[in-house]
């Protein structure tokens, strides 16, 4: 299918040199004319669906800064409760916090399921999309 | 009419109760979580009270409910994770009615409350440990134990899993109250904008369009986003359920 929309394509074949030439300036005509739609159609969705990106970005938003700030601060909750029962103030607080960011960042990156969940890769192959099909 | 839009989480005390120190007040989040149940159950009971071989529309809504509340847990939980239906069912309805009738002018919205949807969040992950130690016992904390890590990194790494884990709640509950409350908030603000420009004359009345527009597709998105989060919040106990019935063999 290829070969016959290709410009002067199976007509060219006998001469071995020309066909090489004419092969490269059509795929690189190609490949210009494939740029320049895709750009098109890129520009022509963004135009249209900006509203939704915002929706969906918004979304996106509340549910990774969710995420993130719930491991923030569940560190600090702990980090400043072991402060109070063993008495070593700052020190509790400070290293909690650090693995509360830590929590954070693995929780984000569950979410958008760069990082499988955990059991999942053992349990069940499938369960490990995250929960990234609604906020 | 106020036009404060912080005015309408305000809540204020009907019948004030108040046992050994406790305020037990039945205030008007109290009413409308009352209100919220008895919709909930008062739809499921009458739709479903005919039990028609060929459903009424009404009994088919009910039935739609009830078959995507049980194909998005055994997605989410597999087929064991069905006994726990009645749980995931009446929170995901409880979660949507609330939602829904949060929409109503006037009408308090119970999940904008933290605490109340972290009362929620708090009951799912209280399921999820109870059920996984009288399940799997101790076998439950391979949970936190994720496999092929280093040996010295392993205390970090399992302690970074607990936290993560302990944050789950926290997550769960402020993503459902951050969306209703930003949405009313927003809707508020955009409606009171329509009355303010109006005040200002014929000019006024004029530019105010812009606003009243803004506020019936907000209107608009807000019902989208009751439907969702309820959805969004069923998902993930199914998710979390999971880890309780199968934590990582």
């Amino acid at each position: 299918m290829d070969e016959k929309r290709r410009p002067g394509g199976p007509d060219q074949e006998g001469a071995g040199g020309e066909t090489e030439n004419g092969r490269a300036d059509s795929l690189e005509a190609r490949r210009q004319r494939l740029d320049a739609e895709l750009l098109a159609r890129r520009t022509a969705e963004t135009g249209r669906g900006s509203q939704k990106d915002d929706r969906q970005g918004y979304a996106l938003a509340v549910k990774l800064s969710s995420e993130f700030i719930a491991g923030v601060i569940v560190g600090a909750v702990l980090g400043y409760g072991i402060d109070r029962l063993a008495g070593t103030t700052p020190w509790g607080l400070i290293v909690f916090l650090i693995l509360g960011f830590c929590a954070g960042v693995l929780n984000i990156l569950r979410s958008t399921g760069a990082v499988a969940q955990p059991g999942a890769a053992r349990a069940k192959p499938d369960s490990g999309r995250g929960d990234d099909d609604g906020n | 009419m106020s036009n404060d839009p912080i005015h309408q989480f305000q809540i204020s005390k009907l019948v004030p109760i108040e046992i050994g120190g406790l305020d037990l007040s039945f205030t008007n989040s109290s009413l409308f979580m009352v209100a919220t149940v008895a919709a909930a159950a008062g739809f499921l009971f009458l739709t479903t009270s005919n039990r028609g071989m060929i459903p009424s529309r009404l009994q088919s809504v009910s039935e739609i409910s009830y078959e995507f509340v049980a194909s998005m847990l055994r997605d989410g939980a597999g087929s064991q994770g069905m006994r726990f239906f009645p749980m995931v069912f009446s929170l995901f309805m409880f979660v949507l009615v609330a939602n829904l009738l949060g929409m109503f002018p006037y009408f308090f919205t119970v999940t904008s409350h933290l605490i109340v949807t972290f009362a929620l969040a708090m009951l799912v992950i209280g399921t999820v440990v109870v059920y996984g130690f009288w399940k799997h016992g101790l076998h439950f904390l391979n949970l936190f134990v994720p496999s092929g890590v280093p040996g010295a990194l392993m205390p970090l790494v399992v302690l970074i899993e607990v936290i993560s884990f302990l944050s789950r709640p926290i997550s769960l509950s402020v993503r459902l109250f951050a969306n209703m409350l930003a949405g009313h908030i927003t809707l508020k603000v955009f409606a009171g904008f329509v009355v303010s420009l109006g005040s200002m004359g014929a000019l006024g009345i004029g530019g105010a369009i812009l606003p009243l527009a803004m506020t019936v597709a907000l209107t608009a998105l807000e019902f989208l986003v009751a439907f969702l989060q309820a959805y969004v919040f069923a998902v993930l106990t199914c998710m979390y359920l999971n880890d309780a019935l199968h934590p990582g063999h």
